[in-house]
C-alpha cells in the first residue's frame, strides 16, 4: 500500500520531547522521575552500549581495520551511527559557506561516542559582552547554573581536580587518571614555557557512583560507547533509567516534521515520518521540548508555519536559526626521538587525554576576543587502517638503531622501522570560542527537501579574523610546546594565511549551538533564560540551540545542566497549572 | 585476547558484578554458536545498524576485483615487503593479499593506483625480462623492486613506479600491523580491561620522570601487591 495515511496516537502524554542526546535524555531522565508521562521520539534506531558497542574488538575483527566509511566517519569501531552525509537527508550551502554539519541516528545520539570532555562555563562565559563588547551576555549567570553543574556532578559522575581557577570553576570530582608518559612530556615541555597542564575532566567512572553502571576498565574505547556504562552516554546513563520508571514511550526511527499547533496558538504536539512504514503520525501532549540538536530544532521550527506562525513556531523574533556557531579548532602533531623504541606496556588509559590545558592568557592582550583551551593525544594507540602510512617520510629522517637508513624500503628492515617508531608520536588539538553573529545562520533551502519530504537546511556561516587569528595563536603554541619538548612537528606545521592557519571549517568540531538562543528581550531571542518559548509557553529548546555563547569550553556539561534546569522548571510550572 | 577473554579477566580482576555477567553470558553464547556454525552465522553485527549490514553483506557478496595474475604479483610484492623474520610472520601469513582485495572495493579510490601501478610494473618488467613480474626469477624482482623502493633516490622515469610502491607498502603495513600477528609484532599491549596505574617505575627512571606528590595524592591509583 502507498497511501499515505496520518495516524494519531490517542494518548495525550504531558510531553513530548524530540531527540534522545544529551538534551533530550536529561528531559526525559527529569520529567519521567518526576511522574509525568514521556514521549520520546528518536529519528535513529534504538541503541544499547551494552549489546551494540564495538568495544574490545580487535582491529581484524572490522573488515577495514576500523577505516572510517560514510556510517562511520571516526572508523568503523566509532560508537555514531551517521556523521557529515546522511542517505536521503541533504543540506546545502549558500554563498561559498562551508558548514560541515554532523548528525548522529540513534538513541543517545552523538553522546554515544563523544570526547567525555565535561567542563563547566565559567562566569565570564556568561557575560562576554560585557567584557569584550561582542555578541550578548545570557540572561543567567554562573550562579543560576552552579546548582545544576554540582547535581549532574553527582548524578553522572566526571573526574578531576579543584585547581580554584575562578573562569574554569571547581566541581564535584572523582580522582583523574595518572599521566600517561608522553603527557608527562607534554607537562614538562608546556611547564616550562609557562603554559600549564591541570589533569582533563571527563564524565568517566574512575569509581563506581551506584549499581547500575561500573568502574572504567582502562580500554581507551569511550568513543566505541561503554559496555559496562563506565562513562556518560545519553543511551544509557539517561534514557534507559528514564525509559525504566514506566512513564517513558521511546519511539525509535520517527523523524520529526513539524510542532503542531492548536487554535489557542500553543503547541499541542508533534508531527513524524515512522521511517520503518513510511507513514505519518501525529503524538499529542501538553509541552513540545525540542532537543534535536542546534540545527535540527531550529528546523523543526522553522518548518512549523502556520497562519498563525508564518515565519515558524516560536519565531516572532525572526532569529531562530541565527547565530549558529561552533567551536573554533585547530590541530598539529609531531614524533618524540627521545621515545623511538620504548617499552612496551599497557598504557590505553581513560578513552581520551589525561591531562588539558584550560586557556591561560588574557584576550586583552591579544588580536583575538576569545579563548581556547588544549587537548592532547599521543602514545601507543591499537594500530588501525592507516597504521604508519607513508613511513618513507619518516624512516630516512631518523637514525634508527644508530643506523641511517634510505628513506622508503622493505624487508626485514622496514619492520624493524615500524616497531621502532611505534609509540612515539603525539598530537594536540585547540578548541577555542568563536564569536556567535547574526550574520552566520541556517535557514530553510526554499527549493530544496529531504526524502521525507521535509524541507531542509541551507547554511550560511563564515570566518573572521577573530577566529582566524585564533587559530593562528594555536598553531604558534603548539609549535613552541613541541619544541620545547625536543619534538619534530609532522603535521599541520605548514599552514598559514593561505588556509586560515588550518582553522577547521564551521561545524567540523560538532559543537553547534546558538540557533534558538535564550534572552531577556523577546524581540533578540526566541527563548527565555528557561529555554522556554517567548511566544509559545508550552515550547521548550534544550539543546545547543539555546546556547547565546559557546565558551572555550565542550558545550555537553552546560546543554545537560540547562536542560535539567528546565525540566525542573516545566515540572513546576505544571504543578502551578502554568503550562 | 579476545573479547570472552578479557570480560573473564576482568572478573579475575575482581571487579565483577551482575552487569558484568550480563556482559559476559552474550558473548560466551555467540561463541558456542560460532564453533557450531560459524559459516552460516556470519560475523558479529551486533553493532552494525540495519544500513551497514546490507553494505558489508554486498562486499562480501561482491564479485573478484583483482585477476588471478594481479593477486598472484601482490602477494610477491607483500612477501617482498613484509616478510617472514625472527619475530614474525609475512604478509600472506597475516592474510594481507585478502585484505587488499576488500579494501579496494570498499575504498574504490585505490583501484585504479592499483590496477594501473600492477600494469605498469609488469610492463617494465616486460621490457627488461620479457616476462611479467611474478614470472621473472627472484633476482629480477629484487632488481625491479629496488628501483621503485626507494623514493629520493629513485630515477625520475621511475617516479609512478615509487608512486605505486608507496601505496603497496601502506597498505601492506596497514594490513599487517592491523592482523593479529602484526598486533603482537608491533608490540600493541592494549585491548584488554584492566587498572590504569600509571607509567610503570623503570619508564619513569628511564626518561627522568617522576609523578609529583599532588599527582599521587590526588590520581586514582590501584594497589599492585593485591
Amino acid at each position: 500500500m502507498d497511501d499515505i495515511q496520518i495516524k494519531k496516537q490517542p494518548k495525550k502524554y504531558d510531553a513530548i520531547i524530540v531527540g534522545s542526546g544529551a538534551g533530550g535524555g536529561m528531559a526525559a531522565y527529569v520529567l519521567a522521575n518526576a511522574g509525568l508521562k514521556v514521549c520520546l521520539l528518536e529519528a535513529g534506531p534504538n541503541y544499547d552500549p551494552r549489546e551494540n558497542s564495538s568495544q574490545l574488538k580487535n582491529p581484524w575483527e572490522s573488515p577495514r581495520r576500523g577505516a572510517s566509511t560514510k556510517f562511520r566517519p571516526f572508523g568503523d569501531f566509532d560508537g555514531c551511527y551517521w556523521g557529515w552525509e546522511i542517505d536521503g537527508e541533504p543540506y546545502t550551502q549558500k554563498d561559498g559557506s562551508n558548514w560541515e554539519w554532523w548528525r548522529a541516528r540513534m538513541v543517545g545520539g552523538r553522546t554515544n561516542h563523544w570526547g567525555r570532555i565535561s567542563l563547566r562555563f565559567g562566569p565570564n562565559d556568561f557575560k562576554r559582552r560585557s567584557i569584550d563588547g561582542l555578541g550578548d551576555d545570557w540572561p543567567i549567570g554562573y550562579d543560576d547554573v552552579k546548582p545544576y553543574y554540582d547535581k549532574i556532578d553527582k548524578l553522572i559522575g566526571v573526574f578531576g581536580t579543584n585547581e580554584g581557577l575562578y573562569n574554569d570553576p571547581d566541581g564535584i570530582f572523582l580522582p583523574p587518571p595518572k599521566p600517561r608518559l608522553h603527557e608527562l612530556f607534554i607537562k614538562k615541555a608546556a611547564g616550562n614555557i609557562n603554559i600549564p597542564v591541570i589533569p582533563s575532566r571527563l564524565s568517566i567512572l574512575t569509581k563506581k557512583i551506584n549499581k547500575d553502571r561500573e568502574a572504567c576498565f582502562y580500554c581507551a574505547q569511550c568513543g566505541r560507547s561503554c559496555k559496562i556504562y563506565g562513562d556518560f552516554s545519553s543511551s544509557s546513563v539517561l534514557v534507559k533509567p528514564a525509559v525504566a520508571t514506566g512513564n517513558v514511550d521511546l519511539v525509535v526511527n520517527a523523524m520529526a516534521r513539524e510542532v503542531l499547533t492548536g487554535r489557542d496558538g500553543l503547541a499541542t504536539g508533534v508531527s513524524y515520518v515512522n521511517k520503518e512504514d513510511m507513514q505519518e503520525y501525529q503524538v499529542f501532549g501538553r509541552t513540545v521540548i525540542l532537543a534535536a540538536s542546534a540545527c535540527e530544532s531550529a528546523r523543526l521550527m522553522l518548518n512549523s508555519k502556520s497562519s498563525r506562525y508564518p515565519n515558524g513556531i516560536g519565531n516572532s523574533s525572526g532569529v531562530v536559526g541565527k547565530y549558529l556557531h561552533d567551536s573554533t579548532g585547530a590541530d598539529m602533531g609531531g614524533i618524540i626521538p627521545a621515545l623511538f623504541d620504548r617499552k612496551r606496556y599497557n598504557e590505553d588509559g581513560v578513552g581520551g587525554m589525561h591531562v588539558y590545558t584550560p586557556w591561560w592568557l588574557d584576550n586583552k592582550k591579544l588580536d583575538f576576543p576569545r579563548g581556547y583551551h588544549i587537548e592532547y593525544g599521543g602514545g601507543f594507540g591499537m594500530p588501525l587502517y592507516g597504521f604508519n602510512w607513508d613511513i618513507q617520510n619518516l624512516n630516512g629522517a631518523y637514525k634508527i638503531h644508530g643506523k641511517q637508513k634510505e628513506a622508503g624500503g622493505y624487508g626485514a628492515s622496514l619492520k624493524e622501522d615500524y616497531r621502532y617508531f611505534f609509540g612515539a608520536h603525539v598530537g594536540m588539538a585547540g578548541r577555542g570560542e568563536g564569536i556567535a553573529r547574526e550574520d552566520s545562520y541556517c535557514e530553510i533551502d526554499p527549493n530544496v527537501v529531504d526524502k521525507y519530504g521535509i524541507p531542509v537546511l541551507r547554511f550560511h556561516t563564515k570566518w573572521t579574523d577573530y577566529e582566524i587569528n585564533q587559530a593562528k595563536h594555536m598553531k604558534e603554541t603548539f609549535k613552541e610546546i613541541l619544541h620545547s619538548m625536543g619534538a619534530v612537528v609532522t603535521w599541520g606545521g605548514d599552514d598559514g594565511p593561505h588556509n586560515n592557519w588550518g582553522l577547521h571549517n564551521p561545524g567540523n568540531i560538532i559543537h553547534e549551538a546558538g540557533t534558538v538562543r535564550m534572552g531577556n528581550d523577546a524581540k533578540k531571542s526566541p527563548l527565555n533564560k528557561y529555554s522556554q518559548s517567548h511566544d509559545v509557553k508550552n515550547l521548550f529548546c534544550v539543546d545547543g540551540g539555546q546556547f547565546v555563547s559557546q565558551a572555550d569550553k565542550n558545550i555537553t556539561w552546560t546543554i545537560l545542566a540547562l536542560s535539567m534546569r528546565a525540566s525542573e522548571y516545566i515540572v513546576d510550572q505544571m504543578k502551578k497549572q502554568n503550562i | 585476547m579476545d573479547r570472552r577473554d578479557s570480560l573473564k579477566a576482568l572478573i579475575v580482576g575482581g571487579i565483577s558484578t551482575s552487569v558484568l555477567l550480563d556482559a559476559c553470558k552474550q558473548p560466551a553464547k555467540e561463541g558456542a554458536e560460532n564453533t557450531e556454525n560459524k559459516d552460516a552465522k556470519g560475523p558479529d553485527e551486533s553493532d552494525r545498524m540495519a544500513e551497514e549490514k546490507l553494505v558489508n553483506k554486498q562486499l562480501r557478496e561482491a564479485p573478484k576485483f583483482f585477476t588471478a595474475n594481479e593477486m598472484a604479483t601482490i602477494t610477491i610484492l607483500g612477501d617482498i615487503i613484509i616478510p617472514k623474520d625472527a619475530v614474525s610472520g609475512s604478509a600472506s601469513d597475516a592474510k594481507v593479499p585478502d585484505f587488499i582485495e576488500f579494501i579496494v572495493k570498499d575504498m574504490p579510490e585505490h583501484q585504479v593506483p592499483m590496477r594501473g601501478g600492477l600494469r605498469w610494473l609488469d610492463m617494465q618488467c616486460l621490457k627488461r625480462y620479457d616476462k611479467a613480474f611474478k614470472d621473472c626469477n627472484h633476482t629480477q624482482q629484487m632488481e625491479m623492486v629496488d628501483e621503485i623502493a626507494w623514493p629520493k633516490k629513485a630515477k625520475p622515469e621511475m617516479h609512478q613506479g615509487v608512486a605505486f610502491f608507496n601505496l603497496m607498502r601502506n597498505l601492506t603495513a596497514t594490513g599487517f600491523y592491523t592482523s593479529e600477528i602484526g598486533v603482537k609484532d608491533v608490540g600493541y599491549k592494549g585491548n584488554a580491561p584492566n587498572h590504569w596505574n600509571g607509567v610503570p617505575d623503570d619508564v619513569l627512571k628511564q626518561y627522568n620522570m617522576a609523578y609529583t606528590e599532588k599527582e599521587l595524592k590526588e590520581c586514582i591509583s590501584f594497589d599492585t601487591k593485591a
